[in-house]
């Protein structure tokens, strides 16, 4: 498994996100070694094995630029160097949405962005959308239809609402169902998201 | 995953320079939606990218000549909503927009969709850490070392052109709509510029299913044309365990060119229950000449299907496949003009 394999991972020590981080399988071999008091320190120490690339871009409108690993998620990097936590991994896979995020004003999955490849370009996430203490009128939306419930895809299906609404993709409840359907929300809040994207759709508010 | 060194070519010249310099391990990158997919599940294990995005003029979208041509990095979002398309080649359109979300079609490349990987799980999942051939045996990962899907689950495998070796289904909408349009597809590699028709892009698994594209790994795709075909109407109708975001369980991309109810010609191509996009012959020749009836339809769409192999779970693909057959077949000829 990947604990016995430094080359493949990067660990610092077993904390509670690295165990989420490595997902049921690893993380139940992984939980094991931690019983014995002392058997823990037996652990791969961290090692970075990674080739480094340097980046620069813009996030939220603030340029960065920093050294990072060139195998690294552009939603890892969000979250894990620049403190984005805001963009939330679901699957890490492309398939559930919430790690959805505006490059170059489009949405994209950040999962399945090499972090590599948005050197140059201009990211935003939902920590960019209010302007001060004033929320985006999609944000103030999805609290009015209570768009959600446990929230953790909430980030990822206002970054896709917003979109809809700015395309025009927003005419219809099929229109903004077809649109947000890379977005899976497991607590089955839709009723509430395709009302929060109608309602800001008809108010002709900036989507 | 392995530590990677990754670049970006500034011309196909030095892609491919960059690539032959790197060897077996090297990868060219465009969208990444595959790649660095299976990358994360240990199914690619590439020490070198050679990311392509930065190549100029290779994404530009062309509709005025004598054929549609599409670059090879131009994305699906944006040649699924070009005016000329969506508006003249509903199966185009539609094999994109049916395809992914609307994230996924803002980095998914049109060139980079033909060479989409099986959703077989036991070609994605069975990779293991530690294990050479993985947790589960795959001819296509591993050459060799078995198929867990032959009498395992494969409600979600092919009954078309199926091996002893591999039934993994083929997962792509564009490739099976490209195949109806008889697209070609434009390389460039080591060896200077080639084209070669779809139809001869895909290898059926035989007993090398790991050979899947019937392309040096040094060449890139550039470009894909259409023939333009203003007389024909056409749709790509996919069927899915949801109505929306999901692989096929059977869709057709269909293009007729009728005179009044009567087929003239009809191209069918099938997705979802083949290991390669799949042209259904037996079904155009069923059609072509008569007039289209719902009846007529099925039995056409029933005709793509003889000599499908089913296995233990995906019988129902030869019945759902004829009737998508059929629907697609009757909504392409309602589109006449």
């Amino acid at each position: 498994m990947t604990s016995r394999n430094p080359g493949d991972t990067q660990h610092s020590g077993v904390t509670r996100r690295t165990v989420l981080g490595t997902g049921a399988g690893v993380a139940a071999a992984t939980i094991l070694p931690l019983q014995p008091d002392a058997q823990a320190q037996q652990l791969p120490a961290p090692i970075e094995t990674g080739t480094t690339i340097r980046v620069s871009m813009s996030v939220n409108g603030q340029a960065v630029s920093l050294d990072i690993d060139s195998r690294a998620s552009l939603l890892d990097l969000l979250r894990e160097r620049l403190g984005f936590t805001g963009t939330k991994k679901g699957c890490d896979h492309g398939q559930c949405g919430a790690c959805t995020i505006h490059l170059d004003g489009r949405p994209v999955v950040s999962c399945l962005t090499l972090a590599a490849k948005a050197s140059g370009r201009e990211v935003t996430t939902i920590e960019g959308l209010a302007s001060g203490e004033t929320l985006h009128p999609m944000q103030t939306a999805f609290i009015d239809h209570d768009a959600l419930q446990c929230g953790y895809c909430t980030p990822g299906q206002i970054m896709s609402a917003v979109a809809c609404v700015h395309q025009g993709q927003a005419t219809n409840r099929d229109s903004i169902r077809e649109f947000m359907s890379g977005n899976i929300c497991r607590c089955g809040a839709y009723a509430g998201i395709v009302a929060a994207i109608e309602d800001v759709a008809a108010n002709s508010r900036e989507g | 995953m392995r530590p990677i060194s990754y670049t970006r070519a500034g011309t196909l010249e030095a892609a491919v320079k960059a690539f032959t310099a790197a060897g077996a391990d090297a990868r060219y990158l465009a969208g990444g939606t595959t790649l660095y997919d299976l990358m994360k599940l240990g199914v690619e294990r590439p020490a070198h990218l050679i990311d392509l995005t930065g190549i100029a003029g290779l994404n530009i979208i062309e509709t005025d000549g004598d054929v549609l041509r599409f670059g090879a990095l131009a994305l699906m979002g944006d040649v699924a909503y070009t005016p000329a398309v969506h508006e003249g080649y509903p199966v185009l359109s539609e094999s994109l927009l049916k395809a992914a979300s609307q994230q996924l079609r803002n980095m998914a490349t049109v060139g980079g969709n033909l060479l989409q990987r099986t959703r077989c799980m036991y070609f994605r999942n069975g990779a293991g850490s530690t294990s050479t051939v993985g947790v589960y045996p795959c001819n296509r990962r591993q050459p060799g070392s078995g198929c867990a899907a032959i009498g395992g689950l494969d409600r979600g495998h092919a009954v078309l052109g199926a091996s002893d070796a591999c039934t993994a289904v083929s997962p792509g909408d564009w490739p099976v709509a490209l195949m109806a349009m008889d697209a070609t597809i434009e390389l460039f590699g080591p060896g200077g510029a080639r084209s070669i028709p779809i139809a001869e892009f895909y290898r059926l698994p035989s007993d090398t299913p790991h050979l899947q594209f019937n392309v040096d790994p040094a060449e890139l795709i550039t470009a894909i044309t259409v023939p333009k075909t203003p007389g024909r109407a056409s749709t790509y109708h996919k069927i899915r365990d949801r109505e929306s975001f999901a692989f096929a369980l059977a869709s057709a991309a269909v293009a007729v060119e009728m005179d009044g109810a009567t087929v003239r010609t009809a191209r069918i191509a099938l997705g979802g229950v083949a290991t390669v996009p799949w042209r259904a012959q037996p079904a155009e020749d069923m059609v072509r000449g008569k007039t289209l009836t719902p009846e007529l339809a099925l039995e056409a769409g029933r005709a793509a299907f003889r000599g499908a192999r089913p296995g233990q779970h995906n019988a129902f693909k030869m019945d759902l496949g004829a009737r998508v057959i059929a629907d697609a077949l009757m909504i392409a000829a309602e589109r006449r003009s």
